[in-house]
């Protein structure tokens, strides 16, 4: 690839000026948020020896060690400190996405709060979102490939059981089936949520895709665990944490040895991660793409136009 | 067999033995969810497009392509005969040919690409000269090229021609479009 074909140098450079200033705007505009209402910015490392375990998330390895592909176990680490209100924005890398959402390299906004749940960290997503929107773009429509989308108002509240039975016809917490559920998700569900005009929040996944999320007291075939979607594009996962040594160590487990089975590189356990839950609060905490924001921001389709530098291959 | 990673725009698949065109591709990856390739595939065969979403762990056939150089020979009753590069013969349906028929001439190369034993697609040179048989009698003067009338040419094919043109001249046919090109000689 010559680099005369990428678009990061001379005209294209100028061009995405517009975007890198509405990025610089949605930045700041976060920032004075989380400001606002005490929340303390940390930076964690990049460079890490023990990636979360995740069945479908591949780190890229760096001098014997990994990027992390999210900075979530550090951030734990800080709340089981006594930081009881921490966000953080930075780089995340998840080896081997790249598409017109993902790029392997990206830059995500994390928050947790203690003594909360995610009921609680919604309440700070919609109050976030509308106001970074009404200063960034004076506003709080976005037009997302065609649909106009109303971030002002109410947002769509539906659990994922209630969203499969509509759109594809069965209730996956009754009996999980992890392709039908991605297929089913990719190919009915989010093209529906697409023509929604205003945001959705599927919540309650099946416990299979619980992650690092707590089963929900009283209903253990699912987690409490939502994505808000906007225009049918997910931009944000959300948790009430699991703060069970035990339990996590039991899903680390069972992850390695199904990424084991599937000839996936298995990273080792984070000890460090796994002593500290011990004495983590019960929490929430949510990961937002801010690239995928800025795209919604400005109204433009494709990562290729809010990321200048992007690679033309990963 | 192809991973679905391998999966691209222009490559060639083969599902339930019909080889596909992949002309539209994209990366899919719900929340936590596994790695998916978005796929509108063309039909090579009927043309038609679908859409299917294939999973990392899918494995996709390699469709048997394969394009061969055909010398044209001579016509039967109902197929063509053709001699390829071992000189072995090779007879193609009407239907294979399509209106590019009309277009042979003793000798004239064209490209097939077979599917299997199947044509699926043949390819003729680009430009083809025919002499105008029957048409209305030119309007001389007349130079207009948008002004277009009937005619047939030599091998029977039919076409819009300019006013222009006249019994006896030699005309040149775009093979891919089937149309008019221009007048390469007057009677």
């Amino acid at each position: 690839m010559s680099i005369s074909s990428r678009n990061d140098c001379g005209s294209g450079l100028r061009a995405a000026i517009p975007v890198l200033k509405l990025r610089n705007a949605t930045l700041q505009a976060i920032r004075k948020f989380f400001a606002d209402r005490q929340f303390v910015e940390v930076e964690t490392p990049v460079r890490i020896p023990a990636p979360a375990l995740e069945l479908h998330i591949d780190a890229v390895p760096c001098d014997g060690e990994y990027l992390r592909t999210s900075p979530e176990l550090h951030m734990k680490r800080l709340l089981a400190a006594g930081c009881d209100r921490i966000f953080q924005i930075g780089p995340c890398f998840r080896r081997h996405e790249r598409g017109r959402i993902h790029n392997p390299e990206y830059t995500m906004l994390e928050w947790y709060r203690a003594n909360a749940d995610y009921h609680d960290i919604l309440v700070d997503m919609r109050v976030l979102i509308k106001a970074v929107a009404r200063e960034v773009i004076g506003g709080t429509s976005v037009v997302v490939r065609g649909t106009t989308v109303e971030l002002g108002g109410e947002w769509e509240y539906r659990t994922v059981s209630d969203a499969f039975a509509h759109y594809a016809g069965w209730k996956p917490e009754l009996m999980f089936d992890a392709d039908r559920f991605d297929l089913d998700m990719v190919e009915k569900v989010e093209p529906a949520l697409q023509q929604r005009g205003c945001p959705v929040v599927l919540a309650d996944y099946p416990a299979d895709c619980a992650a690092l999320a707590r089963r929900k007291p009283g209903d253990d075939k699912v987690a409490e665990r939502w994505e808000l979607y906007v225009g049918g594009i997910e931009i944000a996962n959300a948790f009430s944490e699991l703060v069970d040594p035990v339990e996590q160590r039991q899903r680390f487990l069972e992850c390695a040895a199904r990424r084991s089975a599937g000839g996936r590189e298995v990273y080792p356990t984070d000890e460090g991660f796994l002593e500290a839950l011990a004495g983590m609060p019960p929490s929430a905490g949510v990961a937002l793409g801010v690239d995928r924001l800025v795209m919604l921001l400005a109204g433009l389709d494709s990562l290729d136009q809010v990321l200048p530098f992007r690679s033309p291959v990963g | 067999m192809y991973d679905a990673s391998d999966l691209r725009k222009g490559l060639k698949v083969e599902i339930e033995g019909v080889p596909y065109d992949i002309v539209d591709f994209s990366f899919v990856k719900p929340g936590k969810g596994q790695a998916m390739y978005n796929c509108k595939l063309k039909n090579m065969i009927s043309g038609s497009v679908i859409t299917r979403t294939f999973r990392s762990a899918d494995k996709l056939d390699q469709p048997k392509l394969e394009e061969r150089k055909l010398t044209y020979s001579y016509a039967e009753a109902d197929s063509f005969v053709f001699m390829d590069e071992d000189y072995e013969q090779v007879s193609l349906k009407e239907d294979a040919l399509g209106r590019g028929r009309f277009f042979l001439a003793e000798n004239m190369e064209v490209k097939v690409l077979f599917h299997g034993s199947r044509p699926i697609e043949v390819i003729f040179p680009t430009w083809v000269e025919k002499e105008v048989m029957e048409t209305e009698p030119g309007a001389r003067g007349n130079t207009a090229t948008n002004v277009l009338k009937p005619a047939k040419l030599a091998g029977g094919y039919e076409l819009q021609v300019p006013l222009f043109v006249n019994i006896g001249d030699i005309v040149r046919v775009d093979t891919r479009t089937g149309e008019y090109a221009d007048r390469v000689r007057k009677t």
